[in-house]
């Protein structure tokens, strides 16, 4: 993990969560509900909205009132605040978009034990101040949503042939119900990871290539 | 950052300090909960009324308003309280107040999980008008298509309940108290008759053929 020096600006805080420091992709944290919730894509955003809502808002509580939280009971503390957020979030759900909380169901209040949001309190906003921490957990939950999208979108056309519940291949298309099945979600997520790490394996060699060019040129 | 550390450890603050830090969030946090409880409690029993409401209304084709009747041990009378338990039965009748039927909510094991259902029933005919499945959690793809399939729904728009409803399995229903069961969903399409069945059973014995005329408030 990168501590901001004088060099790294908030924006790549941000940014470092998007991709290079991705939750699911490269720390593979959040498993759950990542397996969970992603058998289509309305599902993945519900989630990735509802977790960025409860990230962000703890990242900035947990960092503004660092020097308030005594270190023997920070943990305890990190959990009242993400546990607070996380009912917060599901009472919002419920009153407002209750469609969206029968699917999700009992994942909403599982929020609280995603170990992506525990894991930024720890290793990150109770060292930085607010304007890191915040930008931070946007990166961070920004890149959790986009895999969760990532996921949900994949599994949701392959298994219903839709997409945001608008068919896409029309009537002769046959559904492949693997896909919204628990293994589904299983195949998907390897298969992605693989992709990931392919791309930073082609991105490493190619840096030292590179490198390499350079130093025979000089 | 290791000295740091050996640092805060070392000025170690009195348990008095920990035990008030943690009070003061739990206290915090109770009150942000209690404040989202009162604010959203409306809405969501509302949305539960309008969802229960709406589910009544498409099992019972024509009906425009309802209220909550109660079995008492011995007939059927108007519910006089809000909540609903296992003896709560709705009535449909429509716009010139004519009682249409019965709304009856069932619930059994599925699949995976319990399914919450609730079915129309006309006891002048002795028949099966609707059903609307209320929750569950069967198979996405497989099982859930006790709701998503169209085709399947509409086997209980008119289904006969003597002398039990009865899925088939294969090829087309022939009988009015035959049903056809999903492909790939066999055991979530026969929890859904066993659950009416069992419904059946319970009720309506119980139900009159006219039950207590619409009370002028019971929109309930």
């Amino acid at each position: 993990m990168a501590t901001p020096s004088n060099k790294t600006t908030a924006y790549d805080e941000m940014l470092k969560g998007l991709w290079r420091d991705n939750p699911v992709f490269v720390q593979v944290l959040g498993m759950c509900p990542m397996l969970a919730v992603t058998n289509s894509a309305v599902n993945a955003i519900a989630m990735g909205l509802a977790t960025f809502f409860v990230l962000v808002g703890s990242s900035f509580l947990v960092s503004s009132m660092k020097n308030l939280i005594p270190k023997q009971v920070r943990i305890s503390v990190y959990v009242i605040i993400i546990a607070t957020f996380v009912t917060v979030a599901d009472y919002t759900l419920l009153a407002l978009f209750p469609a969206v909380h029968k699917e999700l169901g009992a994942f909403i209040p599982l929020i609280v034990a995603n170990c992506m949001i525990l894991g930024r309190q720890e290793a990150f906003a109770s060292k930085h101040t607010v304007k890191y921490a915040v930008m931070d957990a946007i990166g961070m939950a920004g890149g959790f949503m986009v895999a969760l999208f990532a996921l949900g979108a994949v599994r949701e056309i392959l298994g219903e042939g839709k997409l945001f519940g608008l068919s896409l291949f029309g009537e002769h298309f046959e559904p492949w119900v693997i896909m919204i099945l628990p293994p589904g979600g299983f195949i998907t997520l390897g298969l992605l990871l693989l992709l990931f790490n392919w791309v930073g394996e082609r991105k490493k060699a190619f840096l030292a290539q590179v490198a390499a060019a350079e130093r025979s040129g000089a | 950052m290791s000295n740091d550390l050996l640092q805060q450890t070392s000025a170690e603050p009195g348990s008095t300090r920990l035990v008030v830090s943690l009070a003061i969030s739990g206290f915090l946090s109770g009150l942000i909960i209690i404040g989202i409880y009162v604010a959203t409690l409306p809405t969501i029993t509302e949305n539960k009324a309008r969802e229960l409401r709406e589910a009544v209304f498409k099992v019972l084709p024509g009906v425009t308003r309802m209220q909550k009747l109660q079995f008492d041990g011995e007939r059927i009378v108007i519910k006089q309280d809000s909540k609903d338990d296992e003896n709560t039965v709705y009535a449909g009748y429509d716009a010139e107040a004519r009682f249409v039927g019965y709304a009856i909510a069932s619930e059994g094991p599925g699949f995976q999980d319990t399914i919450r259902l609730l079915y129309g029933y006309q006891p002048a005919e002795r028949k099966v008008v609707g059903m609307e499945i209320l929750e569950s959690r069967e198979t996405p793809g497989l099982g859930d298509k006790i709701y998503k399939d169209a085709a399947f729904v509409a086997n209980f728009d008119d289904l006969a309940v003597d002398p039990l409803i009865v899925s088939v399995k294969k090829g087309p229903k022939s009988k009015p108290n035959e049903i056809d069961a999903i492909t790939g969903a066999t055991i979530s399409s026969k929890a859904v008759v066993r659950i009416i069945n069992e419904g059946n059973q319970r009720w309506l014995e119980r139900l009159p053929l006219n039950p207590p005329p619409l009370a002028e408030e019971g929109n309930g």
